[in-house]
């Protein structure tokens, strides 16, 4: 794996199915009665939020200090981010912290990526959502969630599942960070959208694009809704909430036109109506719950993994396997 | 004044000559000319050619002196080979009035390194509402041809066309920055594969064919001229096409940044390719190069837009847009246009100095290279392989997208008047110049 986790697009599919199976191993973790690792035990882990996001942000905290990190919480909301040295002078400050990892999550894309490719801090960098860019440790716990569902098992990947994501894909770095990790498992990708909501290019992306929700349903195997913000609809992507959620939410009858083994995610917060009825969004087949809980663990295994008792030279190096993890790794964890 | 004897230099394309410079004009030509100089220049294996003259500088003085100032933006001009230069008007305070563009005047006639013609605003503080007083600016000392809302697209239908209009009482012209305000809101790059991978909001190519195609409607039914500023897609080049072949008084420019960089290079998310117009597709790339080789776009433009580097060292949605552009120019010129077989060295003196200076009503600039004339020159080194090394500019700032590139050729020297700015690729000092 490399140093930084930026976009899905840097994960292979060896390196993703790693984070899955040690998030699987991890996950047994959280039914102990002590959920500690000491893993990072001395490691410093920033969460660099320049975005509200409470779920994210705790989601992080509650992995990190379940591998024992010494975790700083730096919220630059209401600082001066429209200056432009916001983001280098943090950074520099995080250094001299010592941080040897920061979780970032901000409103405009790129700005991991500027991180993680300038000389301001030698930590890793986590992209914890970058405007409409990526969410990469979205997609690990969707994928995480899709598995455990669709093909269980270590090792196992989404070879020929039908995913199919509606809404918003225009603005939604989760649909990005998705279409990259889940095709990288074998994961056949249809998106389904107004086309003003459609990035332009889009055709050459690495996916089907649909017009037509009912079209799509019989065949997929998990439905991801994302959310719509209503504001869309000033800017004209749309006419009405109404006409949407005629066309592209889900209610009672659509979910009933799915295959019976098929799920429905959420990456929330839900918004109730627009794009989800409340009557799926409290159904057993929807897996909102499901999905923070294995937020967590993801995003243990990517920590466990970038982190894990190696030492960074200068990104050279590869890290190592984390030593607490072997063949006995139940014993271990 | 000094004089100069430069020996077996090539003429654009022709013969190797030896010229004689002296009281600020072209003495003579000829093969081992027998005069007398000052200084005797050894120009073997450079070449000549008028010197440059840019339609679309930014020097930020008055206003952001930390950025560029007259001064140093002139003798970053003068080592790119440039003899005149288009300062732009959106300066703090914006050059509006008579007093800002004399005031941009004078302090280019004091610094010496390259004669600075400023461009005046076609609406007061480019706000796009009110027209400026254009009258007064061509009255000016500073005797404005040149009026430009860059930065800003004068959008406004209306107000586009009186300024049109008006400006045809002292054959002005207006050179527009065409980008449809409402389709690039919160545009950060070119709409396109890439911008949609990466998140960033879209420029889409149609927010500036649209305003070309309109102005073009509206130049021709007013009867005035119509300046296109940095042209940036392949549609953009088939609207001014088909301007000209109807015979409509309508020009246009190109930077060497869209003849050679691609939106690709945004993958980097370095801001340092964040400019505007932004980068487009290599497809666009071939059309500007073609566009420029036929003639269809008339100049090259180098939009030099310094920054300090805080407005650069940060990510992409908040780092200003821009490009320093004075000291390499020629060299992508070359690059994209010589050394493919697009332009002879001919086609690039027409480009960077005769239609530049023509669209801009420059007298002394853009002449050819002959006895009698104002020894405005470059001397030129097409042979000289080099990597881009930007701590050596005179500009004051350094966001250039070729740190660390192999660019060819290397001007060697520039002569404004008949005095040497350039030689030997330095600036010579302005003590030395009297
Ligand atoms: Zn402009």
């Amino acid at each position: 794996m490399k140093r930084h986790l930026v976009s899905a697009a840097d994960l292979t599919r060896d390196d993703a199915l790693l984070i899955l199976d040690t998030a699987e191993e991890l996950a047994q973790l959280s039914g102990r009665a002590v959920k500690k690792l000491p893993t990072l035990r001395g490691r410093t882990v920033v969460n660099l939020f320049f975005e509200d996001s409470t779920r994210t942000k705790t989601s992080f905290e509650v992995a990190e200090k379940r591998l024992s990190a010494d975790v700083i919480n730096f919220s630059a909301k209401g600082s001066s981010v429209s200056k432009g040295e916001s983001l280098k002078d943090t950074a520099l400050t995080l250094q001299a912290m010592g941080a040897d990892a920061v979780v970032i999550r901000h409103h405009a894309s790129g700005a991991p990526a500027r991180l993680a490719q300038s000389d301001w801090l030698h930590g890793s960098v986590i992209n914890a959502g970058d405007g409409t860019h990526e969410h990469p440790t979205q997609a690990l716990l969707d994928a995480f969630t899709m598995r455990r569902h669709l093909n269980a098992g270590a090792g196992k990947d989404l070879a020929g599942r039908r995913i199919t994501i509606v809404g918003d894909i225009l603005h939604s770095r989760v649909a990005r960070s998705n279409v990259h990790l889940l095709t990288t498992l074998g994961a056949q990708v249809t998106f389904v959208a107004p086309p003003t909501l459609v990035p332009i290019g889009i055709e050459n992306w690495p996916c089907e694009v649909s017009y037509d929700l009912e079209s799509v349903l019989p065949k997929t195997d998990a439905l991801m809704m994302l959310r719509v913000q209503r504001e869309r609809m000033n800017a004209a992507f749309f006419p009405t909430e109404r006409e949407y959620s005629r066309r592209y939410g889900l209610d009672g009858a659509r979910l009933a036109q799915l295959p019976e083994h098929a799920i429905v995610m959420h990456p929330g917060p839900m918004v109730r109506g627009m794009e989800i009825t409340a009557e799926v969004a409290d159904s057993p087949r929807c897996t909102v719950v499901e999905q923070v809980a294995n937020g967590v663990s993801v995003r243990m295994a990517v920590l466990y993994l970038l982190l894990g008792g190696a030492v960074f030279a200068d990104g050279a190096t590869e890290p190592a396997r984390p030593e607490a993890r072997t063949d006995s790794s139940e014993a271990a964890l | 004044m000094v004089s100069y004897l430069i020996r077996n230099a090539q003429i654009l394309d022709g013969a190797q000559q030896d010229i004689h410079i002296a009281d600020g004009l072209i003495r003579a030509i000829g093969t081992g000319l027998d005069v007398e100089a000052d200084i005797d220049i050894d120009a073997h294996g450079l070449i000549v050619l008028p010197g440059l003259v840019d339609l679309h500088t930014h020097l930020r003085e008055p206003g952001r002196e930390d950025a560029e100032t007259v001064l140093t933006g002139t003798q970053a001009a003068a080592k790119g080979g440039f003899t005149a230069v288009h300062a732009m008007a959106n300066t703090f305070p914006v050059a509006d009035t008579a007093g800002v563009v004399e005031q941009v005047w004078r302090l280019g006639q004091e610094s010496g390194y390259c004669d600075v013609q400023p461009v005046g605003a076609v609406t007061v503080g480019l706000e796009g509402k009110k027209l400026a007083e254009l009258g007064a600016m061509h009255d000016s000392a500073a005797g404005v041809r040149v009026f430009s809302d860059d930065g800003k697209c004068v959008d406004d239908a209306v107000i586009m066309r009186r300024a049109l209009e008006y400006v045809k009482a002292f054959d002005g012209v207006v050179a527009q920055h065409a980008q449809e305000p409402r389709l690039t809101e919160g545009a950060q790059m070119n709409e396109g594969q890439v911008s949609g991978e990466l998140g960033l909001g879209g420029w889409p190519a149609v927010a500036e064919e649209a305003i070309i195609a309109r102005d073009v409607l509206l130049a021709a039914h007013v009867g005035s001229r119509l300046h296109v500023c940095h042209v940036s897609t392949a549609g953009s080049v088939e609207i001014i096409r088909w301007a000209k072949q109807k015979g409509w008084n309508v020009t246009a420019e190109v930077t060497p940044h869209h003849l050679l960089l691609t939106d690709e290079l945004v993958r980097s998310y370095d801001p340092v390719y964040k400019v505007n117009p932004p980068l487009r597709t290599e497809a666009d790339v071939l059309a500007l190069r073609k566009a420029l080789a036929d003639g269809t776009i008339d100049a090259v433009a180098t939009d030099h837009a310094p920054h300090p580097a805080e407005d650069k060292d940060c990510e992409w949605a908040v780092a200003a847009m821009g490009m320093v552009g004075l000291e390499t120019a020629l060299s992508v010129v070359q690059q994209t246009m010589v050394d493919t077989g697009l332009l002879k060295w001919e086609g690039v003196a027409d480009r960077m100095s005769h239609r530049p200076a023509r669209i801009g009503r420059l007298s002394g600039h853009g002449r050819p290279v002959s006895v009698g004339e104002p020894a405005n020159l470059v001397l030129f080194d097409p042979a000289y392989r080099g990597t881009v090394n930007p701590d050596s500019f005179a500009t004051r700032s350094r966001n250039t997208p070729y740190r660390g590139l192999d660019l060819p050729g290397r001007v060697h020297a520039t002569f404004l008047r008949g005095v040497a700015t350039v030689l030997a690729g330095e600036l010579v000092e302005r003590g030395g110049l009297a």
